[in-house]
C-alpha cells in the first residue's frame, strides 16, 4: 500500500513538474490547474506513503536514506505550497518540483528496508537532527530555485533582450527578497540541524569531534556558503545575482553532499 | 435566410474615415438613450446598441431584413447629424451575421484598435451595452452577443499577451521599473535635467506609486518649477552627484555635451547604496551616462535606443499575439453562431408543429362528426391517438433540424424544411 501511494506521488510529481514547465512557457490556465492538481496529488499520497510506513517501522521517516529521501522530498513540497500561496510565485514550481521528483526517483533505488532505531534518549537526538537539517534543506531549495530565476531575470534586464521569461518572471526585487527570507529560514535551522547532529554523535559515544570527516566536510562547506549568504547580506549589503549564485552553489552542494551520503 | 431577424453592424472608425468626419457622427452620452429609443421604434429593428467612441461610431442591431436595415441605420446616422448620405458612403463600412459577431469580438478585444490591446475600448462596449440595456433597446441576442463579447475581451486578454507590454517610451520604462523593482511605491526617482520626455516618464512612474521625486536643473528656477509641479524637490545641479545614491531611479536629459554619470561615480553611490539595484534611464541626446556604468553589479542601464527598441520589439509581440488572439475570436464566432442558429430553428419547428396540429385537429373533427355512437370517451382517446401519431412523425425531424441547424449548412435544412412544408406561404 505504501509502494503504490509512493508511485502514484512519484508520477504526479513527474506530471507536474511537466505541468510548471508548460505553464512558465505558455500561461494556459487548465495547464496551471493540472500543475497545482497533481502536485496536491502527489503531496497527498506521498503523506500517506510515508504515515503507513511510519506505522509499519513504528518510527518517523529520518532512519535510512530512503526515508530521508522521501522526507526531504516531502517538506519541500510542503514548503513549496506555502511559498506559493504567499508570494503568488507560481513559476517557482517549474524549478521546484523537478528537483522534488529527481529526490523521489533517486529514492527509487535506495533500499527499502527499515532502519535500526536506536534508543530513546540518542533517538530524540537524531529525531531533531534530521527534521530541522531537512527542514532547512527544503527551505535551501526554495532559495535555489529563486536564485535561477533571478539570474534569468537579471540577464535579460542586463543584457536588453527582453524574451518571454521577462514577462513572465517576478521582479528582480521580489526573488531577490524571497531569497533572502528562505535563507533566513533555513540557516538557522541548518545550523540548529548541525549542533543536534554533534550532541547525537556524542551521546553515541563517538564523541563531538569524531566526525567522518569526508561525509561532514562538504557540509561544512555547504554551511559556510549559506552563512555568506545570510550574514553578507546584513552586515555588507551582499544581493542580488551574488546572493543568487551562493543560494544555487550552496543547494548544489547540499545535493552533492546526499549523493555522498547514501552512495 | 428568409426565416429569423438577422444582425447587421453599420459604421465608421479611425481605419476608414478621418476625425473631421468621425467627430461630427458622434452620438454624444447625453442623447444617447434617446437616440436608441428612436431607432428601437421603428418596426424593422428589433434590438440596438451605439457604441460611439473617439476613433469609431458603431450601430449594432438586430433587424428583419438585412438590407433594409442597413440602409435604415445608414440614413439614422446622417439624418442624426444633418449630413446628407451622398458625402458619407464611402466611409461607411457594414457587416452582417458573421462578420458582424467578429468584428463586435475584435474590437471588443481591442485588435481593431489604433494602439493594439490598449485596455480602454473595452470599458467604452461595456458602457454603450450598459446604456442600451437601460433604455431597453436590446433583447436576448444582443445580450447575449455582448456578454460574450465581454468574456472572448477577457479570454483574449488572459490568453495572449496582447496588451502585455508597454508600446510607449514611459510605458516600457515603468515596466522595467516594476521587473527591477516590483513595487514603485517606496522607491524615489531622481530627474537630471528637465526635458519633456523625462517629465512624462516621471509622471508616469508617479501615477505608478512612485512617491518621493528629486530634481536637478543646470538652471535651479527650471529644477524647483518642475519640482512643484511633480511634487518632489528640488537639487542644486553639482549637488546631484552627492545625492544621487538616495535615487532607486535616474532619468537623466540634459543638454550636457559629454558624460555627466562615469562609471566610477555610479561605482560609489552604489556603494553607498549597499549594492540595492539602480535604474538609470538616459533619455538625452547626446548621452549623459557612460555606457560602462552598465556593467556594474546591481545597475541597470538603458538609453533611449535601447528602450525604443523594447517598444520596436513589444510591438511586434502584440501583433504576433493578435493572430493568437483572431484564432480565439475565430473559434468564439462559430460558438456563438451555432447558438444563434438554434434561434432560427425555434420558430420554424413551432410553425411546423402548429401546421400539423391544425390539420389533425380539421381532419379528426370532420370525421368524427359522422361517428356519433361513439362515446365522449372514445372521441378523447382518438384525439390522443391521432396527436401522438403526429409527434412520432415529426419527433425526427424536430430533432434533426435542431442538430442541422447548428451545422454551417444549417440554413439550407431550414430553406428546405420551410418549402416543403409551405411554412413561408
Amino acid at each position: 500500500m505504501d509502494k503504490i501511494s509512493f508511485n502514484i506521488a512519484l508520477f504526479s510529481y513527474l506530471l507536474a513538474s511537466f505541468a510548471y514547465f508548460v505553464y512558465l512557457v505558455y500561461r494556459r490556465p487548465l495547464v496551471s490547474t493540472l500543475a497545482s492538481g497533481s502536485v496536491g496529488l502527489g503531496l497527498l499520497s506521498q503523506t500517506i506513503s510515508i504515515g503507513i510506513r511510519s506505522s509499519l517501522t513504528g518510527h518517523g521517516p529520518y532512519t535510512t536514506s530512503y526515508e530521508i529521501a522521501m522526507f526531504l522530498a516531502w517538506f519541500m513540497v510542503v514548503i513549496y505550497f506555502l511559498t506559493e500561496w504567499k508570494y503568488k510565485i507560481k513559476d517557482l514550481g517549474a524549478f521546484v518540483i523537478p528537483l522534488v521528483f529527481l529526490v523521489m526517483l533517486v529514492s527509487v533505488f535506495l533500499s527499502k528496508e527499515a532502519g535500526l532505531v536506536p534508543e530513546s534518549e540518542v533517538r530524540f537526538w537524531l529525531t531533531l537532527h534530521r527534521t530541522l537539517s531537512i527542514i532547512g534543506f527544503a527551505a535551501f531549495s526554495i532559495a535555489f530555485a529563486a536564485g535561477i530565476m533571478y539570474l534569468i531575470q537579471e540577464h535579460q534586464v542586463k543584457t536588453k533582450k527582453l524574451g518571454i521569461m521577462y514577462f513572465r518572471m517576478p521582479s528582480l526585487e521580489v526573488l531577490d527578497d524571497l531569497n533572502f527570507k528562505v535563507i533566513t529560514i533555513g540557516f538557522p535551522l541548518f545550523t540548529l540541524g548541525f549542533m543536534t547532529g554533534s550532541i547525537w554523535n556524542t551521546k553515541m559515544d563517538q564523541g563531538f569531534f569524531a566526525w567522518d570527516l569526508a561525509r561532514t566536510m562538504p557540509l561544512v562547506m555547504v554551511w559556510l556558503v549559506y552563512g555568506l549568504v545570510f550574514f553578507g547580506r546584513m552586515a555588507t549589503g551582499l544581493r542580488g545575482k551574488k546572493a543568487a549564485q551562493g543560494a544555487i552553489l550552496g543547494f548544489v552542494a547540499i545535493i552533492g553532499t546526499f549523493f555522498l551520503h547514501i552512495l | 435566410m428568409t426565416s429569423g431577424p438577422n444582425l447587421v453592424l453599420v459604421g465608421v472608425n479611425h481605419k476608414t474615415t478621418p476625425v473631421e468626419i468621425r467627430e461630427k457622427l458622434a452620438f454624444s452620452q447625453a442623447k444617447l438613450e434617446a437616440s436608441l429609443e428612436e431607432l428601437v421604434s421603428s418596426p424593422e429593428i428589433i434590438e440596438n446598441i451605439i457604441l460611439s467612441t473617439c476613433n469609431r461610431v458603431e450601430i449594432y442591431a438586430r433587424v428583419e431584413n438585412t438590407d433594409r436595415g442597413i440602409q435604415l441605420l445608414q440614413d439614422f446616422i446622417c439624418d442624426y447629424h444633418g449630413i446628407s448620405r451622398g458625402n458619407l458612403d464611402q466611409y461607411f463600412y457594414s457587416f452582417c451575421d458573421n462578420q458582424a459577431v467578429e468584428h463586435l469580438f475584435r474590437v471588443s478585444s481591442s485588435l481593431d484598435s489604433m494602439v493594439l490591446g490598449e485596455a480602454q475600448i473595452l470599458g467604452q462596449v461595456k458602457d454603450a451595452y450598459s446604456t442600451a440595456r437601460s433604455s431597453s433597446s436590446t433583447g436576448m441576442v444582443l445580450n447575449q452577443l455582448f456578454e460574450k463579447a465581454f468574456n472572448v475581451a477577457k479570454k483574449v486578454r488572459e490568453e495572449t499577451g496582447i496588451s502585455e507590454r508597454g508600446v510607449s517610451i514611459s510605458s516600457a520604462a515603468v515596466e522595467l521599473a516594476k521587473k527591477i523593482f516590483e513595487d514603485l511605491e517606496n522607491h524615489s526617482v531622481m530627474l537630471v535635467g528637465t526635458g519633456e520626455m523625462a517629465e512624462l516618464a516621471a509622471k508616469h512612474l508617479i501615477s505608478y506609486g512612485v512617491k518621493t521625486v528629486y530634481v536637478a536643473s543646470r538652471t535651479y528656477e527650471r529644477a524647483a518649477a518642475l519640482a512643484q509641479t511633480l511634487n518632489g524637490c528640488a537639487l542644486d545641479f553639482e549637488s546631484f552627484k552627492e545625492e544621487m545614491h538616495k535615487a532607486d531611479i535616474i532619468i537623466t536629459s540634459t543638454a550636457a555635451p559629454t558624460f555627466i554619470i562615469q562609471k566610477e561615480m555610479m561605482e560609489k553611490a552604489i556603494q553607498r547604496r549597499k549594492n540595492k539595484p539602480i535604474f538609470l534611464i538616459d533619455i538625452a541626446v547626446p548621452r549623459d551616462i557612460a555606457p560602462e556604468v552598465n556593467e556594474l553589479e546591481n545597475v541597470y542601464l538603458y538609453d533611449i535606443d535601447d528602450l525604443q527598441n523594447v517598444v520596436n520589439a513589444n510591438m511586434e509581440e502584440r501583433q504576433k499575439e493578435a493572430e493568437n488572439a483572431m484564432d480565439i475570436i475565430k473559434h468564439e464566432v462559430t460558438k456563438f453562431n451555432n447558438w444563434f442558429s438554434t434561434l432560427d430553428a425555434v420558430p420554424t419547428i413551432v410553425e411546423m408543429r402548429n401546421q400539423a396540429e391544425d390539420m389533425r385537429k380539421i381532419e379528426v373533427e370532420k370525421n368524427l362528426k359522422n361517428m356519433d355512437h361513439l362515446s365522449s370517451d372514445d372521441k378523447d382517446s382518438i384525439h390522443l391517438l391521432t396527436q401522438s401519431i403526429v409527434n412520432k412523425i415529426l419527433h425526427n425531424p424536430t430533432i434533426n433540424l435542431k442538430k442541422k441547424t447548428q451545422s454551417q449548412d444549417g440554413h439550407i435544412y431550414l430553406k428546405a424544411i420551410r418549402h416543403l412544408f409551405h411554412l413561408d406561404d
